[in-house]
């Protein structure tokens, strides 16, 4: 049995974003160039292009977030579609209505596109088996599992400033066992093709078998981050170093603090970024992170270019599959 | 009624018997297992050419839901569904609602079973006061109720100086203690194997040492106490060395595998296949050719249903807020069929494993088809090919990952104590 990715159509464009895995270079590569054709519209007077005129796009957050759910937007609103914003606690789903009972609600209003935060690895990819057929579902986080919009716009910033993928060594430094965006980040970076990709951490933060994704594993600070292009910082929640994975603030920052010096481990033009927010002393000393490598800012600003992109590019395979089903 | 079965082959672990033979029912026992059988003036005939007949099956772990969970199944539906499989005898855990920790519920369970009149159910009383892992239950009136043996079901006992009690007392009145073994700690919240698979999903895992540290402490619990513990549905190859090597070392030990481990790792998973969530969780590929080697060997006493029917909603929801189990007893016998096919295993091995076996470790005469013992005897089509889905179980519980699957093997008769209770038309 052939069981074909369910993030894309029959065409093989992209109808959901769940996840970077399994998606095939060009395909990542497409949103890349989408976004650097949009991030014009930012710049301009008038921030808007009419492509998602008269669509509706629901922000279905089970987990609170403010960056994310704002730039997914401000994306929405610059693409002239109409957004609306759900915070969903846990709590009130708690109360008897499912995760399917809320969906079938929300389809029942005519909605086009769901953007889903939540915090179980998988919710997405559920939502997305569920939904109506003429909804596109965006993964805005799930669990531990995938961030893809934030591994692209990671993408385009590196893009960017570095300009080819291949010949590009990257590390990821931090708790990589929570997080989804380490996740997303090794799929794209592997995908698109770069030398290496290493993650650096504590084993208490990093998963089991992580080589199987194709990355090498570091403890060292100082070893991983030799000669590397480009170096990513994983936010470290606070409530991980109370004991349990990490003995302290104190020793954690001591070993895979991102200070001035570390840095110069790595190559003299290696950029320094961080998916945000950014605990100040914890993970990253201020001056690296308001340093000239710095790129953090940027990755704010292209998340809206990149999340357009996505938008756009999801909606319009949609549009397509309608139509042409319909002619046959 | 006098039954004939005609020209089977008969599977008998028991008598290490497999050809083609009749088989001879007088009085719901069996009378006699040969070519013929002089002045026997058969009422019924059942002609078995072609087909395997073998005892009814025996599974150790099957949970019909009822007491307490009717929305996902009852003694009803669930023993019609055994019989439909060829299960004629069945152990029932005691994480019923209330739970069988007084001889009230394991009677209520055995009256409502004979009534539904489809198979043989047994109950496992519980080992602690509401499975609280605390305060001992009242195991000599649950063995004078009924129970086959005893055990916490999924609650672990936590504190080992109650399990080493536990084991004691249940020594005490020679009770089976059935032992599922995974450290609550370890576990932590888990709901997958810990590897390459929940490392990708982003799930969280549960080690293999939480299957081999839970072994190695009831191990020296066992050899501390004497107790015959069986330990069932162990998922991994390692922990099934460390129960091997016990044997060897002649404590009194079994245990069982759910077959599901026989033929699914964490990789069939995929995409969040909530259908394959279960509790211990599918293991690597290299485990499972551990459990399978260990089936092949005789190191794995039997192979379990594992039957936990769901409603539809249980797994409709992300893969971790899923409840864990696979309806599983209608899959039982071709899984059985197809793993001494694929493992190279002979036939009447691997049917001791679901018959004579099962019963040995519960200590009921069940198993086999030695004159005088109760007939309980099915007739199943080897050949027979049917597809794996809501339309072909008759269980409540249409949860399975094998939804699908071409399956090999179907039961078309089984007669419990000598009489029908299952024909398929």
């Amino acid at each position: 049995m052939i069981r074909r990715n369910i993030q894309l159509n029959e065409q093989g464009r992209l109808r959901h974003f769940l996840t970077v895995e399994g998606l095939k270079r060009q395909v990542l590569m497409d949103i890349l160039d989408t976004a650097e054709s949009l991030s014009g519209v930012t710049d301009q007077t008038v921030k808007k292009v009419p492509l998602l005129r008269g669509k509706t796009i629901v922000n279905l957050f089970f987990e609170s977030s403010t960056r994310t759910r704002t730039t997914f937007e401000l994306a929405a609103k610059r693409l002239s579609a109409d957004v609306l914003n759900l915070n969903i606690s846990t709590s009130a789903t708690k109360k008897g209505e499912t995760l399917l009972d809320t969906l079938h609600n929300l389809e029942a209003m005519h909605c086009d596109m769901f953007v889903v935060r939540h915090a179980d690895s998988g919710a997405a990819h559920f939502i997305a088996n569920h939904v109506a057929p003429h909804i596109s579902v965006i993964n805005a986080g799930d669990g531990s599992h995938a961030h893809p919009t934030q591994a692209m716009l990671d993408m385009y910033t590196i893009r960017q400033m570095k300009g080819d993928f291949h010949p590009l060594v990257v590390a990821i430094v931090g708790d990589i066992m929570h997080s989804r965006v380490a996740r997303s980040q090794i799929h794209a970076l592997t995908t698109l093709g770069v030398t290496e990709v290493r993650v650096i951490g504590p084993k208490t933060l990093i998963p089991k078998d992580v080589e199987a994704l194709g990355v090498h594993v570091y403890h060292s600070l100082d070893e991983g981050l030799r000669d590397v292009d480009v170096v990513i910082m994983l936010r470290l929640q606070i409530e991980r170093m109370q004991g349990e994975l990490l003995p302290s603030e104190h020793e954690y920052y001591q070993l895979y603090g991102l200070t001035q010096e570390r840095l110069d481990q790595a190559k003299p033009d290696a950029i320094v970024m961080h998916p945000g927010p950014i605990n100040r002393g914890v993970e990253i000393e201020s001056s690296v992170a308001d340093g000239n490598r710095s790129v953090i800012l940027q990755q704010v600003t292209h998340g809206i270019a990149v999340r357009m992109a996505v938008m756009s590019i999801c909606m319009g395979s949609h549009a397509r599959e309608i139509k042409e089903g319909g002619a046959a | 009624m006098r039954i004939l079965i005609k020209n089977g082959r008969v599977i008998d672990p028991a008598n290490k018997l497999d050809r083609v033979t009749n088989v001879y029912i007088a009085n719901g026992r069996i009378e006699a297992v040969a070519d013929s059988l002089e002045g026997f003036d058969a009422e019924r005939e059942i002609d078995a050419s072609g087909q395997l007949v073998l005892p009814g099956l025996v599974d150790l772990s099957v949970r019909l839901r009822e007491p307490g969970f009717e929305h996902k199944g009852t003694i009803a539906s669930e023993t019609r569904a055994a019989a439909a499989a060829g299960i004629t005898s069945l152990v029932t855990p005691p994480d019923t609602d209330p739970v069988i920790d007084t001889p009230a519920v394991a009677k209520l369970i055995r009256r409502n079973s004979q009534a539904a009149g489809y198979c043989h159910v047994y109950s496992l009383g519980a080992a602690t006061q509401k499975l609280g892992g605390e305060h001992l239950s009242e195991m000599g009136a649950l063995k004078a109720a009924g129970c086959v043996g005893i055990s916490n079901a999924y609650t672990p006992i936590k504190n080992p100086l109650v399990e080493k009690r536990v084991m004691e007392y249940a020594a005490t009145f020679d009770m089976t203690l059935f032992l599922f073994s995974e450290d609550p700690s370890l576990r932590h919240n888990g709901c997958v194997h810990e590897g390459a698979i929940s490392t990708r999903l982003g799930l969280p895992g549960i080690p293999e040492a939480a299957e081999t540290v839970a072994v190695a402490r009831n191990l020296a619990l066992v050899a501390d106490t004497g107790v015959h513990a069986h330990f069932s549905q162990i998922s991994t190859a390692k922990a099934l060395q460390m129960i091997a090597r016990a044997q060897y070392d002649g404590l009194p030990v079994s245990s069982d595998v759910a077959v599901h481990q026989l033929f699914l790792t964490d990789m069939d998973i995929g995409e969040f296949d909530s259908q394959c969530h279960v509790r211990p969780p599918l293991r690597s590929q290299r485990d499972m050719q551990g459990l399978r080697e260990g089936v092949r060997k005789g190191t794995v006493n039997a192979i379990c249903s594992c039957h936990q029917p769901h409603e539809a909603d249980a797994k409709l929801r992300p893969f971790i807020e899923t409840a864990p189990g696979i309806s599983a007893l209608e899959t039982l016998l071709p899984l059985t069929l197809r793993l001494a096919s694929e493992s190279r295993m002979e036939l009447l091995d691997a049917i001791a494993r679901v018959t004579l076996e099962p019963a040995r470790i519960i200590g009921i005469e069940a198993g086999s088809l030695s004159p005088g013992v109760s007939a309980d005897v099915i007739v199943a089509d080897p050949e027979q090919e049917w597809t794996v889905g809501p339309e072909t179980l008759l269980s409540r519980g249409h949860n399975t990952p094998f939804r699908d699957w071409d399956m090999k093997g179907r039961v078309n008769h089984t007669l419990l104590a000598g009489k029908p209770v299952f024909s398929r038309k």
